[in-house]
């Protein structure tokens, strides 16, 4: 047990010490590149000045916000792929991020946003989440129980109908909401409201700490629903529960920072691979992986054909594809198994 | 120790639409006593609901009518985890995962672990390692479960149901696919950990020869009702048989352990026998 326990938090070690330098790498680059030495200068007395702007206005809440959701989509993503049994959910399969995307789509046609303030895209977007998650959790309740499968089929086909909505309201928008559309749900870590970002900040680092009240659930979840009851688990309320969690996690993620996809697939498949089945090691790793993953791609993002920005979710498709696949195919080199 | 009541067990049909509502039980005012310490094997023709008795047994499915008691507790009024230290299940299939022998066998530790322990205790870990001695798989306790054979399969299955310290063990054909050693070698640690450690065993068995050997008492179970309970000289003679199971068999004695022995008698020769018979039914073709 001490060895596992020592491996886990060498684990848990590496894996923060990569998300530090992603960050400090994400303060450094950019249009107008500060040394890491100058930061230090800068943080003490350079207030005021534009780099202390710069790095505090704009790249250190881009970077939050990443950790934040990065963190999030991962973690939901780890919960789904082990309690479906399946490896190819992820957070977006059960058709929130098609809610979310829905809720935005009508308040940027109705101009909400313009009458109600800017705050009400990321509200409308939850709005929307929540909607399609009482939808799907009820729809594939019966009689008390939860069917996985059915969940994830309802889950899919709200994820067709809700996209073929936004191409319809897409067809019927104007041109300058039409683009308003598309730049959301392409999905951007940008986001000037501070208390938005703590919001996420918290709501997503308690997403955590809840999480890992079910981590054994979950080990036992691995060997099946009928095998984890016989291990004592309330499957039935276990299963609600991961549920809720997840869509929450996601719901608030879409929300803010629109659809960024890849993330909650490839990242929690890249942890099983190094850190195995165990989600008490998992399910931070996740979390921290998730988190670096996303700040990585959107300094990318942003800097490689600077000054103009790519969508994030770009730069996460290319780079998280590609790398997974490497990774897939020289599986056996890595694990020297 | 285990006591079934009036049981009555089915499964709902999942497209209910109404009329079909007056469901068909699979089992049917079942009432059996296990006592501490047996062995008691359950056996009957396929879709004579063994498997669904397990089941309403480990509280998967939800008894229509009647009551299941352990120790004179109703398991529908225990905790998930309370039954989960008491009855301990190997299935007769699993799905594999990436995880060691070792790792594997320690899930079985679950229903043990207190409210915000993270990691199992040093307890746990002798436990996991005491079941992965006895079932003599200590030599694979590091490899992969997915990689090792089907009947080691079978024997980790069973140390993980140990290391949840059950009082009754309930095993659903545990000698299926299995070749001759292997259901031997299963078999006797069943009945080495009965007489061992005083574990109530229930299990169900296909193989009547096996269950002969290795049960002090059988239930034959017919079309979801119980057909007779009683030792394996009561129940396995070739009347019964051919009663319940439609098949003519030779019941002699094994000449090692007196149980009954089964032998079965091809068909192909009755047929040659009434050959004269049925030719006039030939000849008109």
């Amino acid at each position: 047990m001490r060895n596992k326990l020592i491996y886990w938090l060498i684990w848990i070690f590496v894996l923060v010490i990569i998300l530090l330098c992603v960050s400090i790498f994400s303060l450094c680059v950019g249009s107008a590149s500060i040394s890491f030495k100058k930061i230090f200068s800068l943080i003490l007395e350079g207030k005021y000045t534009t780099e202390y702007a710069i790095i505090f206005n704009i790249r250190l809440p881009r970077i939050i916000l990443g950790f934040a959701i990065g963190g999030a989509l991962s973690l939901a993503g780890v919960i789904l792929q082990g309690m479906f049994r399946n490896p190819l959910v992820e957070p977006y399969t059960l058709g929130i991020s098609g809610g979310a995307a829905l809720g935005v789509c009508l308040n940027i046609i109705l101009k909400l946003n313009s009458i109600i303030g800017i705050l009400s895209i990321p509200f409308s977007g939850f709005l929307g989440a929540i909607l399609v998650i009482i939808l799907v959790y009820f729809l594939s309740l019966r009689k008390g129980v939860l069917r996985i499968q059915g969940l994830l089929l309802i889950g899919v086909m709200i994820s067709f109908i809700a996209s073929s909505l936004i191409m319809l309201l897409m067809a019927i928008s104007e041109i300058e909401d039409f683009h308003g559309i598309i730049f959301w749900i392409m999905g951007s870590l940008e986001e000037p409201n501070w208390i938005l970002i703590k919001l996420v900040l918290s709501l997503s680092i308690l997403g955590l700490v809840t999480s890992y009240f079910f981590c054994f659930d979950l080990n036992a979840l691995s060997l099946g629903e009928e095998e984890a009851l016989h291990l004592g688990i309330n499957v039935e309320r276990t299963k609600k529960f991961l549920f809720l969690l997840a869509s929450l996690l996601t719901g608030f993620s879409v929300s803010v920072a629109g659809i960024i996809g890849f993330v909650g697939l490839v990242v929690p498949h890249f942890m099983r691979m190094f850190v195995g089945q165990d989600h008490r090691i998992l399910l931070i790793s996740s979390f921290l992986g998730g988190a670096s993953f996303l700040i990585l791609s959107d300094t990318i993002a942003r800097t490689i054909i600077s000054p103009l920005e790519l969508p994030v979710g770009v730069i996460t498709g290319i780079i998280g594809g590609s790398i997974f696949i490497y990774a897939l195919t020289k599986k056996d080199f890595i694990l020297g198994r | 120790m285990l006591k079934i009541q009036n049981l009555s067990c089915g499964y709902d049909t999942i497209f209910s639409f109404g009329q079909q509502k007056n469901l068909e039980f699979v089992l049917q005012d079942i009432n059996l006593t296990v006592e501490k310490g047996q062995i008691f094997g359950i056996i009957g023709p396929n879709g004579a609901g063994k498997t669904t008795l397990l089941k309403a047994i480990s509280r998967i499915l939800k008894p229509k009518k009647g009551k299941i008691l352990l120790d004179g507790k109703d398991i529908w009024q225990m905790s998930f985890r309370g039954l989960a230290k008491k009855i301990a299940l190997v299935p007769q299939t699993f799905n594999s995962i990436d995880m060691t022998v070792e790792e594997f066998v320690l899930l079985g530790r679950i229903p043990h672990i207190k409210k915000f322990q993270f990691l199992e205790s040093k307890e746990d870990l002798k436990v996991a390692q005491n079941c992965i001695k006895l079932t003599e798989i200590w030599e694979l306790k590091d490899q992969l479960i997915s990689n090792i054979s089907g009947g080691e399969r079978q024997l980790a299955l069973i140390a993980k149901a140990l290391t949840q310290q059950p009082r009754l063990l309930l095993l659903d054909e545990p000698s299926l696919h299995l070749d001759i050693a292997h259901q031997v070698k299963i078999l006797d640690l069943i009945k080495r950990l009965n007489e061992e450690f005083k574990l109530t065993v229930v299990m169900v068995l296909h193989d009547l020869n096996l269950a002969s050997e290795y049960c002090e008492k059988l239930v034959l179970l017919n079309e979801g009702k119980v057909y007779q309970v009683g030792t394996p000289k009561e129940i396995l003679n070739s009347h019964i048989i051919k009663e319940v199971y439609k098949t003519e068999v030779l019941v002699e004695e094994n000449p090692f352990s007196s149980k009954p022995y089964i032998l079965l008698v091809s068909q192909k020769r009755e047929v040659s026998n009434e050959k004269r018979v049925n030719s006039d039914l030939y000849g008109r073709w």
